[in-house]
């Protein structure tokens, strides 16, 4: 592998300050796959393939917690190679793979071939098996064995390890390996036939809505555990609550963390940009029943968006995860009740976070670049990925932060294209996606 | 791409063309029966029902045969429809089979929305789960026009000005109270929602800034113009519990009531009705009733939206 010297950049690296303070641009030396050097402009010898980097921001690859690659069982949404190729253009250089496939990645056997090299994957791919066989809920599935085989945490994401025991014992189980257990925060005995969020737009559309208090009884029972455990186990358990939606969530979790429980979450774009006024667009000449911004958790109101990035810019939310859930389209045109969750978020992620949370809420880069890279990085445990340090894997994205440009979802790399973001501008565009020192995206 | 003429919603239904409406409406109504009959002859419209209904599927197929058309029905039980086809695909079906025009009823809200953007043809909204009933609502503002003695052949922002309307019963699953509530206002009218909590959530009040809610079945029926009473939907009440006695013994509209509070209003129901349950039998039988009236102006009133729907000129 010829070495690669990436010329003349602006680094940003949260996890070693680099580049956060002050801006003089800088040159970074791949060798083998691996971050060799970073040094002044100039001072490091000619590589046998150079990338002229001025103007561009040079950081660690994004890493996603959450994704659904469709594989095994519906190769027609997505598959692990499309999917990782559309996380490549969104900027990402390791995702991890939900085990909502068919059937449920909850053994050794299954998560194996998920992360055989025969599956193509174009980024770093990790994944989190179901944290109850068959994601049924009731008995929980060979942590141990599954840590060894690579497993980064435990899930039954789709829906929410209901009862009170099975999710005890699964803390317990992944405490033991130092593993989390990431939650699909809903009450689903509160949002059976719910598609949307309550309040006065599902009472405008005749359309039955989830409370924020189905994501909140969870998100507050699991905290409950978290200290009884503590308390009568001796054990540190890990909860990640994936994509909190509501202020009163995430006012449990800010209050879990000031008491010292090990807790984290992560929150999608779409929560920190859309809200479920999104779903009836027609007094501004747009569509009502927008299939493609369906999701769960579903677009909440506006207090709850704001509370969304107000624990975004104080800390609470950890990370920012797109919950990427590609869908067909034949699956998405039915009628809305009947369509399923989700919308794909590889590529619009980086676009929205500049946009929503740096040009308009005046987030750093360096912080957005935390949430996106550094932060996931350390809720699964990774060592040598999402940061710049001399020795780490040379997973790196070059962008441009203030190129604007317009999402098209007919052009995405994703097998599906059922996005409520087509057409919208995004700020910040990927110049190059680098994976273990090779180029897998270019712009 | 949603056609131009159909109906999929009232609050997208600019007051201007409400008023045109009813002027078309009142033309096809005084026609001789043979010159109505030319209208929309060779036209070609589907009816599409996902759900039983009485008044509604008749009142469209009686109105486009009496205006010549050529009508078929078809509906989940007796269709490629049980056999699991898509409403993209059955829309595009009756399209290919030359439906000009398809007036839907469907469970699910937002349907009409659906299968108006898949096939581009006029859509007609019979009906969506909880959603809209956009031709009810515009029957209930000729009825309600009428009988009230204003004009039924225009309307403008002012015409129901004085009147108040209290709709009482399961708001909250009422896809006509939506309809009426987002209509009525607009044309002057005040509107009170009346009903226990469970069937009536406080956000209905954001249908429209006027909108009042009224706890008290007595206190709002001192107030009303207009009674208009809706059916418990017990099908879709999904586990909230209601105390029939303590609903009938609070917001049952009966003789006595109506005699205490409101002895001159008018009392609609879009039904069906469950008499004994939200209104008495008496009530519905008296001559306060506009019942009756209702379904006929429906004939009326669907004439005329099939009409604009195909764009022919009456």
């Amino acid at each position: 592998m010829t070495d690669l010297l990436i010329r003349n950049a602006h680094i940003i690296d949260p996890a070693t300050n680099l580049g956060t303070q002050e801006a003089a641009p800088r040159d970074l030396l791949i060798r083998a796959g691996r971050i060799a050097a970073i040094e002044a402009p100039g001072v490091l010898p000619k590589a046998g393939e150079e990338l002229d980097a001025t103007g561009l921001i040079l950081a660690p690859g994004l890493i996603d917690v959450h994704v659904h690659l469709r594989e095994p069982g519906q190769t027609y949404k997505e598959t692990i190679a499309t999917g990782t190729r559309a996380a490549a253009a969104g900027g990402f250089t390791t995702v991890v793979a939900m085990p909502n496939t068919i059937p449920a990645n909850d053994t050794v056997d299954k998560l194996h071939w998920m992360l055989s090299p025969e599956r193509n994957a174009v980024v770093h791919l990790l994944a989190m098996p179901a944290a109850t066989l068959g994601s049924l809920g009731e008995a929980l599935s060979d942590y141990e064995a599954l840590a060894k085989a690579g497993a980064v945490g435990f899930t039954d994401d789709g829906k929410p390890v209901l009862e009170d025991h099975v999710m005890r014992a699964a803390l317990v189980a992944a405490a033991r390996l130092g593993l989390p257990i990431s939650q699909h925060a809903e009450d689903t005995r509160l949002t059976g036939g719910c598609s949307m969020n309550h309040g006065p737009v599902a009472f405008r559309l005749g359309l039955r809505g989830m409370t924020i208090e189905a994501e909140s009884n969870i998100v507050e029972r699991d905290i409950q555990l978290l200290r009884d455990i503590e308390k009568s186990d001796k054990l540190r358990p890990h909860l990640h609550v994936q994509h909190v939606s509501t202020g009163k969530a995430i006012q449990a979790i800010r209050e879990a963390k000031q008491q010292g429980l090990h807790v984290t979450c992560e929150a999608a774009p779409h929560h920190f940009t859309l809200t479920d006024e999104a779903l009836d667009t027609r007094e501004k000449g747009g569509v009502a029943f927008n299939t493609n911004a369906k999701m769960n958790p579903p677009l909440r109101s506006e207090l709850d968006r704001l509370a969304v990035i107000e624990a975004l810019l104080d800390g609470t939310v950890d990370c920012i995860a797109t919950d990427h859930a590609p869908h067909a389209a034949h699956e998405k045109e039915v009628e809305f009740e009947r369509a399923p969750n989700g919308i794909t978020g590889l590529e619009t992620a980086l676009g929205l976070a500049l946009r929503i949370l740096h040009r308009d809420h005046g987030l750093s880069l360096a912080r957005i670049l935390a949430l996106m890279s550094t932060n996931p990085a350390q809720i699964i445990h990774l060592k040598d990925r999402g940061n710049l340090t001399i020795g780490s894997h040379a997973d790196l994205i070059l962008f441009s932060p203030t190129a604007e440009w317009t999402y098209s979802a007919q052009a995405s790399l994703s097998k599906s294209k059922n996005s409520p973001f087509d057409g919208t501008p995004m700020l910040g565009q990927i110049h190059a996606t680098l994976s273990e020192g090779r180029i897998v995206h270019r712009t | 791409m949603i056609h131009h003429s159909s109906l999929l919603s009232i609050d997208g239904l600019p007051i201007t063309e409400v008023a045109r409406i009813l002027s078309l409406t009142a033309r096809i109504a005084q026609m001789p029966a043979a010159e109505r009959s030319s209208i929309l002859a060779g036209r070609r419209i589907a009816l599409l029902f996902y759900e039983s209904s009485t008044r509604t599927r008749t009142s469209f197929e009686l109105a486009a045969k009496s205006l010549g058309a050529t009508t078929t029905l078809v509906s989940d039980k007796s269709s490629s429809i049980e056999k699991g086809e898509s409403l993209k695909d059955t829309g595009l079906t009756l399209r290919a089979l030359g439906a000009e025009c398809i007036i839907l009823r469907h469970p699910a809200s937002g349907s009409p929305e659906l299968l108006a953007r898949m096939t581009g043809l006029p859509v007609l909204n019979a009906g969506d789960g909880m959603h809209q009933h956009p031709s009810q609502a515009l029957l209930d503002l000729r009825t309600i026009l009428t009988r009230l003695h204003l004009d039924p052949t225009t309307v403008d922002e002012q015409s129901l000005k004085g009147v108040t309307v209290v709709i009482t019963g399961d708001i909250r699953h009422s896809r006509v109270a939506r309809s009426n509530a987002m209509l009525l206002p607009r044309l002057g009218a005040r509107v009170l929602l009346c009903g226990p909590e469970p069937l009536l959530p406080d956000h209905a009040s954001t249908l429209h800034p006027s909108i009042e809610i009224v706890r008290n079945f007595d206190a709002a029926l001192k107030q009303a113009s207009v009674a208009m009473m809706l059916r418990i939907q017990s099908e879709r009440l999904a586990g909230l519990q209601l105390d029939l006695a303590e609903y009938i013994a609070r917001y049952q509209l009966n003789t006595e009531r109506l005699a205490a509070h409101a002895p001159n209003a008018l009392v609609m129901h879009p039904g069906p009705m469950i008499r004994g349950l939200e209104i008495e039998g008496a009530v519905a039988d008296s001559p306060n009733s506009a019942i009756e009236d209702q379904v006929a102006h429906g004939l009326a009133i669907r004439s005329a939206l099939l009409v604009r729907a195909l764009g022919a000129t009456a």
